[in-house]
């Protein structure tokens, strides 16, 4: 195992960040902690990066526990905070230079781990952190992280506000890095992003609500959802939401996700309904769950 | 002009020094539609946007925004628009009620009017309990509808979303969109961005972007048709990657 973690709490004042958390990743293994802002998966990044220690609970990262070895596990791990966190004064090389340094080591010695990414910006070298785009920041947040040849990479949202072409390039990266032997513990608000994970575990509100392969997760589903779609979007969606037998109701895109209460649901009672709403166009046919039904389900 | 177009751009360029951050857009939105304006980080989204709301002079083309224009009526612009974004949206430090005083006073609406307006708002988005509590303290998710609700409170012709949803939970992201479909249902016109493509299908119309110029713009439904994919992710990386 190359972190465990056993019933971790952990509040502030009254807010209950993470309430009793438990979940091992395997070496080499892609984790994604999956939810939105303020479920908890900074405070638990930090608890495990040993800049935060707990209420209660245990944890070990690479072996070493959060509590009695932090020394060893800050030599032992990378960690790329959500917050752009390196030293906007010092230009690319600079930066990298410094983490090199400060971990004992040189950029030169583990130019292979990094040469994929570092290629990127390297035309920039020179240029100052603080001057960079989003996309060249988060490639050298990446580098310095990766510059001591840490055995578990945390990444926490390294995703966010960043446009589809560049996230999925990031992607691409890390698992470019976990075949070079490196767990990755990552988070992510992107419901996408978690079928690219090994395991993921949903979390809100300081509580994990399911952990599996994302497969299992939405085979976990309950109920059968269809896929609903008719001229009208916003009347669908109140029809819908008025009509007595909904489990549930969401938008996804072009159609609107619909689960029904009943076992013996019948799709052409629901059509004759909506046409009864006066909507038009109406297809009403199965569909998968994604891992966000299933995560909406669970938060409900 | 045409009554029905309350946003129109012809060739709307911005330069800073040699590099066309804007260059030579071109597009119409109708009132009431729900237009989303798509592209990479970098593409000239923002720049564009800032033109379109009177906050940035264009260097040259020709826009008009809620029937003004752009070049000379920059001011008459701000007051018949709503903007929100995820970075800047409500004081932290005000109450709930502070916030929507705050904004309709500056908003030029009458105390009368704002009274109203705010029991109506904090009624309907179920925020009695916390009305006099700092918006600081407030989860994400209501921040976010609180800050939508408060763009719309001097019934703009139209509001100007900027990445509105970012690291919201996915409930909390529809009922943010339904939000949305009943402001352009009642007649708003939604003009928003967005990196989550799900969102993009909710749009009836969109435009990406690439490195500052229009690429794409039509219905979600034809512009997958047109790329031959069944999402539209696959006609952002497809136009992004070139």
């Amino acid at each position: 195992m190359s972190i465990i973690v056993s019933n971790i709490s952990k509040s502030f004042k009254k807010v209950k960040a993470l309430q009793n958390i438990s979940f091992d990743v395997n070496e080499g293994e892609l984790f994604g902690l999956i939810g939105p802002d303020g479920a908890g998966k900074t405070t638990l990044f930090r608890v495990l990066t040993t800049l935060l220690i707990a209420n209660e609970g245990a944890a070990t990262v690479a072996g070493f526990d959060v509590l009695t070895e932090y020394k060893k596990i800050r030599d032992n791990v990378g960690y790329m905070p959500g917050k752009f966190s390196l030293y906007q004064d010092l230009t690319i090389e600079e930066n990298l230079d410094f983490f090199a340094t400060i971990f004992g080591t040189t950029i030169e010695e583990n130019y292979d781990l990094i040469k994929d990414i570092y290629v990127q910006i390297a035309p920039f070298k020179d240029r100052r952190a603080g001057e960079l785009s989003g996309g060249m920041k988060q490639k050298l947040a990446l580098c310095c992280a990766l510059i001591h040849k840490p055995k578990v990479l945390f990444l926490d949202e390294p995703t966010t506000g960043v446009d589809p072409v560049s996230r999925k390039e990031f992607w691409d990266m890390l698992k470019r890095l976990q075949q070079k032997g490196i767990t990755i513990l990552v988070s992510t608000p992107y419901m996408d992003e978690a079928a690219l994970c090994d395991r993921i575990a949903l979390i809100q509100d300081g509580k994990i609500l399911e952990i599996d392969t994302p497969e299992a997760i939405v085979k976990h589903y309950p109920k059968q959802i269809y896929n609903v779609r008719a001229n009208n979007m916003y009347q669908l969606i109140n029809s819908l939401n008025d009509y007595k037998y909904n489990h549930s109701v969401y938008p996804f895109g072009e159609f609107v996700h619909y689960s029904d209460s009943r076992i013996d649901f019948n799709p052409e009672e629901l059509k004759t309904y909506l046409e009864s709403k006066k909507l038009l166009n109406i297809e009403i046919e199965k569909t998968q769950a994604t891992i966000e039904d299933t995560f909406m389900e669970l938060a409900k | 002009m045409n009554t029905n177009k309350v946003i129109q751009v012809e060739g709307l360029t911005k330069m800073f020094g040699d590099f066309a951050a804007v260059n030579a857009i071109t597009f119409d939105v109708e009132k009431g539609e729900i237009f989303g304006f798509l592209g990479a980080n970098g593409a000239g989204k923002t720049t564009a946007m800032k033109m379109l709301i009177g906050i940035s002079n264009p260097t040259s083309g020709k826009a008009n925004v809620a029937g003004f224009d752009v070049f000379k009526n920059a001011e008459a612009i701000k007051k018949s628009i709503g903007y929100m974004s995820q970075k800047f949206a409500l004081y932290d430090d005000l109450t709930v009620k502070e916030n929507i005083s705050f904004f309709g006073g500056i908003y030029g609406l009458s105390r009368k009017r704002i009274k109203k307006k705010s029991e109506i708002l904090i009624e309907e988005l179920g925020l009695e309990d916390v009305a006099n509590k700092l918006v600081g303290s407030l989860p994400l998710g209501w921040k976010q509808k609180l800050s939508f609700s408060v763009s719309l409170l001097h019934d703009p012709k139209i509001v100007f979303l900027d990445e509105p949803t970012g690291g919201v939970d996915p409930i909390t992201r529809r009922q943010f969109w339904e939000m949305i479909y009943k402001a352009a249902h009642q007649g708003t016109t939604v003009f928003v961005t967005t990196h989550y493509m799900d969102e993009a299908e909710y749009c009836d119309r969109v435009s990406i972007m690439v490195n500052g110029k229009i690429e794409a713009l039509d219905t979600p439904k034809k512009l997958k048709e047109q790329f031959k994919v069944d999402h539209m992710n696959d006609v952002f990386l497809k136009l992004a990657r070139g």
